[in-house]
């Protein structure tokens, strides 16, 4: 299977702007080569530019994104949990669709501070998606219009693709399941 | 003479002022409404009958797939994706195939790719077919449904042919499909090719230059391009607003890059746009498949239906039964066994209403360690309060049905 086509020239020209505007606060987690084999030691590292920013400029980077580097359109946003450092992540894919260029961003935050800056004012789309990262792993966004859950009903008591919240009633005595899954 | 009247309570909905203080009607549009096609609510606040706001409320029909996912082998997720666009299923089953696929760096033979392209467009056509004869029955022309909806028989019936089920089709395999298609499946879609034009000409005789279709559907939920991308669209809803994104030409997947097709576009992204984009990519798809036969036909491969994968593949049956290896293979692909890298992929393919994006994170485990579905009606749907309002509230109910919203995939 094709991955996405590799832009060596624009994963280099977005690096060094945002190493030069940003500097350390932003660092290449991956970055996709034509000639490097892709698989190193049995780990696909992924399929297109990864950076991981720092929160307290997540903001500022995205803008910087969209304004100067021409990247708009925000494909999708979701969160993460990273039970072994007590972390929740951002993952947001951006897309240059005049460049054919997309990109994906992280950024962590403890788990007891999962406090991010809304990108609502950025891209309208992030509204519903903020609300489901909201939802789903208790991400909260400061300065979002409406940040209540939106598929789960409105009492529920946690916040359920956190990795401790079982997926069954453990209660239930009927099933053996210790063969199958995580 | 000023109006001192108080706010009445269910005032909570204020996108328009209510500087002038008129008595405003709250209406609940669903959550079961024939009109919505699938559960989702909308508060709307009325003046007369003119939409100032409404209030959207979804997550009816949410069924935890992400949830679930954490917890299934790789191969048993494909059930899971077909029940989100039930209209279009076998493209959310290649899209997951795919993604595994493209994660652990399988190849697959020319042949198995143009099966899936053949597939896939059949399955293109089945929802855009649903989508353009339900906004027909919205404006009051159930005559076009009633015909054209025979056509969708005939591609379920391939679908039948090919694995067994009509709607949930849990279709293909990691690696390629399940078994090869029978004669009774090529002749099926030849026919469905050779027939549906004249169908779908009828269909069209019926709407796209019929003066009342056109006075009630241009000018009818018409959305701007700039806002369209930033809301997030994607699919037919966003090539009707004149943006020519589609995914088989941007990123090309499944050997799209080797066949000649147009990409229809809008102007004004209203209904009436929305409906001819919907109805000229159907044509493009029969051309897509027909070119697809042919390239099968000059193939020197006439067999293979699958990767060279025998870590995905499950053996014949019956070498099963009788050789120690396929025995093993098959155990192990059962039990959800196969190795998979660590590593993080994203992949997309067209589906019919939009970027169907699969964001999937391997631990090196038998499950995913995160799966994350970019839905495009849930992008989308967000979009739709600020499309109706101002509008009548006859013109919401069709706004909807050509935004192609799928209660199964907004919830997931």
């Amino acid at each position: 299977m094709p991955a996405f086509t590799i832009k060596a020239d624009r994963d280099q020209l977005t690096i060094d702007k945002l190493a030069e505007r940003f500097g350390e606060h932003v660092a290449v987690d991956y970055k996709p080569s034509t000639d490097a084999p892709k698989v190193v030691e049995e780990v696909v590292l992924g399929d297109m530019l990864i950076l991981s920013v720092k929160r307290p400029v997540i903001h500022d980077v995205l803008k910087f994104l969209r304004d100067e580097l021409d990247f708009n359109f925000l494909t999708s946003l979701g969160g993460m949990h990273y039970p072994d450092r007590d972390a929740l992540g951002l993952v947001i894919h951006l897309h240059s669709m005049r460049n054919g260029h997309r990109i994906r961003l992280k950024s962590e935050a403890p788990i007891k501070d999962p406090v991010f800056p809304t990108f609502t004012d950025l891209w309208a789309t992030t509204n519903w998606m903020e609300r489901e990262a909201f939802d789903f792993f208790g991400l909260t966004f400061t300065g979002h219009p409406n940040l209540k859950r939106i598929l789960n009903m409105e009492d529920f008591p946690a916040f359920p693709l956190r990795k401790e919240y079982p997926l069954e009633d453990p209660t239930r005595e009927d099933k053996e399941d210790t063969f199958f899954g995580r | 003479m000023k109006n001192t009247a108080a706010k009445p309570d269910y005032w909570k909905h204020d996108l328009v002022p209510n500087t002038e203080h008129k008595d405003l009607n709250t209406l609940n549009l669903g959550p079961t409404h024939p009109a919505t096609h699938g559960i989702f609510q909308n508060v709307l606040t009325l003046d007369g009958e003119v939409i100032q706001s409404a209030e959207q409320t979804i997550g009816y029909i949410h069924r935890a797939f992400e949830k679930i996912a954490e917890r299934r082998p790789f191969y048993q997720i494909t059930t899971l994706t077909d029940r989100m666009n039930y209209c279009s299923s076998p493209i959310n089953n290649m899209g997951w195939h795919m993604t595994v696929e493209k994660l652990c760096g399988i190849e697959l033979p020319k042949r198995v790719e143009y099966m899936r392209v053949i597939v896939m467009e059949l399955a293109r056509i089945a929802d855009h077919l649903i989508c353009n004869s339900v906004i027909g029955v919205d404006t009051g022309a159930l005559t076009g449904f009633t015909y054209i909806f025979q056509q969708r028989e005939k591609i379920y019936d391939i679908y039948e042919e090919i694995c067994g089920a009509r709607l949930t089709t849990n279709m293909g395999r990691i690696g390629g499909f399940e078994r090869n298609f029978s004669d009774t499946c090529w002749a099926r879609i030849r026919e469905f090719v050779k027939n549906y034009p004249a169908a779908l000409k009828e269909f069209d005789n019926l709407l796209v230059r019929n003066r009342i279709f056109m006075d009630r559907t241009i000018n009818c939920g018409a959305f701007p391009a700039d806002r369209a991308l930033a809301y997030g669209f994607t699919g037919p809803n966003l090539r009707a607003c004149g943006v020519d994104y589609d995914v088989r030409v941007a990123d090309p997947y499944s050997g799209y890059q080797d066949f000649d097709f147009m990409v229809p576009i809008g102007q004004s992204g209203d209904t009436y746009d929305r409906f001819m984009v919907r109805d000229q990519e159907m044509k493009e798809s029969i051309s897509i498949i027909k070119q697809a036969l042919d390239k099968l036909d000059k193939l020197s491969d006439k067999k293979s239906y699958t990767a060279d994968v025998p870590e995905w593949v499950l053996p014949p049956k019956e070498n099963v039964y009788n050789q120690m290896e396929a025995l093993i293979w098959h155990f192990k692909i059962v039990m959800g066994e196969t190795n998979v890298p660590m590593g993080e992929v994203y992949h997309c393919v067209e589906g019919a209403n939009g970027e169907l994006g699969f964001y999937l994170v391997s631990d090196g485990g038998r499950t995913p360690a995160r799966l994350h579905f970019r839905r495009p009606c849930f992008i989308y749907y967000q979009a739709y309060p600020e499309m109706i309002k101002g509008t009548m509230l006859s013109d919401a109910i069709l706004t909807m049905s050509s935004m192609n919203v799928i209660a199964g995939e907004l919830d997931a």
